[in-house]
């Protein structure tokens, strides 16, 4: 490449440049996005189950029955109401929407325990979450157990298996650590595709890309130039997620930043070719939006694994998530940032995404050299 | 009252003709409701377990055995030592180590009690904790089958039992799409809204046609209303696309009022309209819109409950969540279509989006200016 | 006030910020009468033209349209004038006949006179074969013609064009200033914003603004009497050598 053309580029890529960062609410969003997805993920979302309400009604008021509920009222995953209830008032109680749980203790509880060694504990569940109804029932089972379990100590009895668990890269089970490499890779798609789309098909729209494809810029740098700012804004926001990530949520990234940045780089290239690729099928803003919504955030929410668990699809669905390019993004940020592995433990994502980057690549060049002649 | 009939003809012209709005429409619910239930299933299960037993005994082999009985844990992996197991782990193979010392059943016969070793892969917390939570009921159940085995005949005190007598109400095969379908119902109507009515006004300040309609005697009001009310007809639309696939695709069959659901949503709409058309009022270019729109739903989706619980979210989530008028939707559907609530159980979450409503438009009808 | 007056400003001001779009104009417009207002780009017509169709409120001074005070009665000018501004102003996504179906509606016609008023619209227009034509795919030309047709369709008393013959061809602009003349023959006052200034000679009487003031207000002969020049483009000339804001 000899130095006129790169004059040329620079002044279109300035150009670009000035589309991009003058428009300050589109800006405002660009940056607006992530901080809020971070702060959202941090700090509000997480999947883990607590304060659930739960209701009590204890008929037996007894030594087993309170010392249980003191046991359920000390535990994070439940706020208890303690009240005494009617089937009948537990329904409604429910169907207003609040009350996750109902737990009943029988009259003569207590007694029942101690001398004929068997009781009842009435459990009722609002199942119509059947993940929150089957988790916080597990809860209670550990805390019974557990219940059960100093009972027998105290008679010196036990045979009991004590485990021992470790909780490896996120001891304090945050919601942040699973979310945060999801949501990079939500923004970037967001950024380098879907904004990429719409601003090329814009320049359609307003026919001045005519006028862009006739200058003595050749045809594909005009469009590296298109891209070239969304690149950068990318890896500023990459940069902002990483620093909020780690200052606000104090996340820590165990693996190599440069590595990190290099892989994310990669990956970016393969967006701005996913949102060449709508431009070039799009007539008008709005449907390319559309496109950029059905064909790149939907299969980027649900096939990455961030958000639902890869495991739990049917077949078929896990095999779609194998040409989903931020499946490998995401893997890889996870190793990288929060397991500390080196490129020895990626290069097999790192290659895949390369081939499905290249590819995007190829199919671009051709319907450019198609839309030209 | 007869600018109003000129008006919505011409809007409802205008997104008739345009074809990509009307695939989105049309295949939007479709794809959605098709495959995202497919995916956005929470439950864990195929835990995937790796053993590294040192003891090989037959204390440990029925454990392990019980174990992988369960329905919620997968494996048959294993390793000789901790470190080839934790490296399944690293390549995302296993979820959960569980590793045996050496002199279990040992210490387990002579002592009474014996450790295990368990460590769990935690970057995706729920899994994790949930992963464990099962794993110590399976424990504590294995605990119980000892003492009853060891104790005494007539020594029954060691082994009192506390029984659990569950009853899951409201989705008592726990069929989960009962649970998502409407969930995911109200994001893709949140969606297609709030994008289509940001777009809208905005649009014609782009193609230039908003100064035409302003030197003409149009109210404000009538203006903005004539912009509401085809995006409200085609919302309803979706709804009931939406509500029949629920029906015969996923057998769901509301157990409350189908009336009051769309009166519910004929009322969540204007709120949520008059949101989006104010997204339109405070931007220049489509783009702008969209980024707008993108943001505010996206918000909307997070914080409204239907993908994480709002129990365990923060006070001030709470609070962010309760002034969403999806979570509300997201609320009334869920009670209506599963457990049958009646208008009394929602007049909460109906004040509450009335409310909103009223704010989100009235600031809409304020902002859009026809004077500088 | 007098009945012959369709529009009156005095010292009509408008200021944002610091930069003073519209310096304290002083002019009037007589019923039927054809009103050129001209200047370069950026020296205030359209600022000008914006508050006296009620899109923009002036900072001071006072302004009467059609009898009404532009600031307390906006709504009240807006049901009697038209307006065509230099953005095309129809749908290009609506038939010729939808467009015109919708303003008439939204001025309040009944249907009959639709129907009527738009067929005879048509008509002149000589486009009745294309009534159901979409205006995206209408020539340029047809497009303004169009819309000055329908901007005037529910007769208004007064019409604002903002230089609307940007763009087409000499033949055009030629055909386009005959509805001129025949809306004016039915008694509707136009007043017309350009910076071409062969058809600033067209008008009755003419108004030169630079860098937002009033510079020459008369006939185009008297103007071209009084510089001592044979046409309207070398009276803009000498007017505009003083300028000192620049065109952009």
């Amino acid at each position: 490449m000899n130095s006129p053309v790169l004059k040329q580029l620079y002044a279109f890529v300035r150009k670009e440049f000035y589309h991009v960062f003058r428009d300050r609410k589109t800006l405002l969003m660009l940056f607006g996005v992530p901080i809020a997805q971070v702060l959202l993920f941090g700090f509000v979302l997480s999947n883990e189950i607590k304060n659930s309400k739960i209701v009590v009604c204890d008929y037996a008021k007894d030594y087993g029955s309170q010392e249980i509920i003191r046991k359920i009222e000390a535990s994070k995953y439940f706020k208890v109401q303690k009240a005494t209830l009617t089937h009948d008032q537990i329904e409604t109680a429910m169907k207003a929407g609040d009350i996750k749980m109902a737990v009943i203790f029988p009259d003569h509880f207590y007694n029942d325990l101690s001398h004929l060694n068997k009781a009842q504990i009435q459990v009722i569940a609002d199942a119509s979450d059947p993940n929150t109804a089957t988790t916080i029932t597990s809860y209670l089972t550990n805390i019974i157990n557990d219940y059960q379990a100093e009972a027998l100590a105290q008679n010196n009895q036990s045979y009991t298996i004590v485990p021992q668990v470790k909780m490896l890269y996120n001891p304090e089970l945050l919601g942040a650590p699973n979310f945060v490499p999801g949501v990079m890779a939500l923004v970037l798609m967001l950024i380098c595709a879907m904004m990429t789309a719409v601003a090329i098909v814009k320049e359609k729209e307003l026919g001045t890309m005519e006028i862009l494809l006739v200058s003595p810029l050749k045809p594909y740098l005009v469009i590296i130039a298109k891209t070239i700012p969304y690149l950068l804004v990318s890896l500023l926001n990459l940069t902002a997620i990483l620093l909020m990530s780690v200052y606000l949520l104090d996340l820590e990234i165990k693996g190599s930043v440069v590595l990190l940045f290099a892989e994310s780089t990669l990956f970016i290239i393969s967006c701005l070719a996913l949102g060449l690729l709508i431009s070039v099928g799009s007539t008008s803003q709005m449907s390319a939006m559309m496109t950029s919504q059905m064909s790149l955030m939907l299969p980027t929410m649900m096939l990455t694994g961030f958000m639902f668990p890869i495991e739990n699809m049917p077949f078929w669905m896990q095999g779609i998530s194998y040409i989903v390019p931020s499946r490998y993004y995401y893997t890889i940020v996870k190793a990288v940032m929060l397991q500390g592995l080196g490129f020895s433990a990626i290069w097999r994502e790192t290659l895949v995404l390369g081939f499905i980057t290249l590819i995007l690549i190829v199919i671009n060049v051709r319907s450019f050299k198609i839309r030209l002649a | 009252m007869r600018t109003l009939r000129f008006l919505l003809q011409k809007e409802f012209r205008q997104i008739l003709r345009s074809r990509s709005l009307l695939i989105s429409i049309v295949l939007g619910p479709i794809i959605q409701l098709t495959l995202l239930p497919l995916a956005a299933n929470f439950e864990v299960k195929k835990i995937a377990v790796a053993v590294v037993d040192h003891d090989h005994s037959s204390y440990s082999e029925k454990l392990i055995a019980k174990i992988y009985a369960s329905p919620y844990f997968t494996g048959g992996r294993y390793r000789e030592s901790y470190k080839d197991a934790a490296k399944l782990v690293e390549q995302n193979k296993a979820d959960i180590v569980l590793e045996i010392p050496q002199n279990f059943e040992d210490n387990l016969v002579r002592d009474g009690n014996a450790e295990i070793f368990i460590a769990v892969n935690a970057i995706n917390g729920t899994k994790a904790g949930v992963g464990s939570g099962y794993l110590a009921n399976i424990i504590a159940d294995y605990n119980q089958d000892i003492r009853l085995q060891w104790s005494q005949p007539g020594h029954f005190s060691e082994a009192s039992a506390i029984d659990l007598v569950n009853e899951n109400w409201y989705n008592p095969f726990m069929n989960y799409f009962l649970y998502m379908v409407p969930g995911l119902m109200v994001s893709l109507l949140t969606g297609i809204g709030a994008f289509s009515a940001s777009l809208n006004i905005v649009k014609e300040k782009e193609i230039g046609t908003i100064e035409q309609i302003n030197v003409t005697p149009i109210k404000k009001s009538t203006f903005i209303l004539g912009k509401l009310i085809p995006y409200w007809v085609l919302s309803m639309f979706v709804f009931t696309i939406g509500m029949l696939i629920s029906r015969f695709a996923y057998s769901i069959v509301p157990v409350g009022n189908i009336s009051l659901l769309y009166g519910f949503l004929s009322v969540y709409l204007l709120t949520l309209l008059g949101a989006g058309l104010l997204i339109s009022t405070y931007s220049d270019t489509q783009q702008q819109a969209v980024s707008l729109a993108f943001f505010f739903v996206l918000v909307f989706n997070m914080i409204s409950g239907v993908f994480t619980p709002i129990d365990s979210m923060p006070g001030w989530g709470k609070v962010l969540s309760y002034i969403s008028p999806m979570s509300h939707f997201a609320s009334v559907m869920r009670m209506v279509v599963l457990k049958g609530s009646t208008f009394i159980d929602i007049l909460p979450h109906f004040i509450a989006i009335v409310i909103l409503g009223v704010i989100f438009n009235t600031w809409a009808i304020l902002n859009y200016r026809k004077t500088t | 006030m007098d009945n012959n007056i369709a529009i009156k400003a005095d010292k009509l001001t408008k200021r944002f910020g610091d930069f003073v779009a519209v310096d304290a104009i002083t002019f009037d417009v007589k019923q039927g009468e054809i009103f050129g207002f001209v200047g370069a780009n950026g020296a205030g017509k359209t600022t000008a033209m914006r508050i006296l169709c009620g899109l923009s409120t002036p900072t001071s001074g006072t302004a009467t349209v059609a009898g009404f005070d532009v600031y307390k009665d906006a709504e009240k000018i807006k049901k009697n004038i038209g307006y065509m501004s230099q953005k095309f102003s129809l749908y290009e996504d609506l038939t010729v006949m939808e467009n015109i179906t919708f303003y008439a509606g939204i001025y309040g016609l009944s249907d009959k006179d639709i129907k009527d008023r738009g067929a005879e619209l048509l008509d002149r227009l000589g486009i009745a074969h294309e009534a159901k034509t979409f205006v995206g795919s209408l020539p340029l030309g047809w497009k303004q013609k169009l819309a000055f047709s329908v901007a005037v369709i529910h007769r208004p008393k007064i019409v604002f064009l903002d230089e609307p013959t940007g763009g087409v061809d000499p033949v055009t602009r030629r055909q386009f200033w005959d509805l001129i003349y025949e809306a004016s023959d039915r008694g509707i006052t136009v007043f017309v914003t350009t910076h071409y200034m062969d058809e600033a000679e067209y008008c009755g009487r003419v108004s030169v603004m630079v860098d937002g003031r009033i510079d020459a207000f008369d006939t185009p002969a008297n103007l071209k009497k009084k510089f001592s020049v044979d046409s309207m483009n070398k009276v803009f000339y000498e007017l505009a050598r003083g300028a000192k804001r620049k065109a952009d």
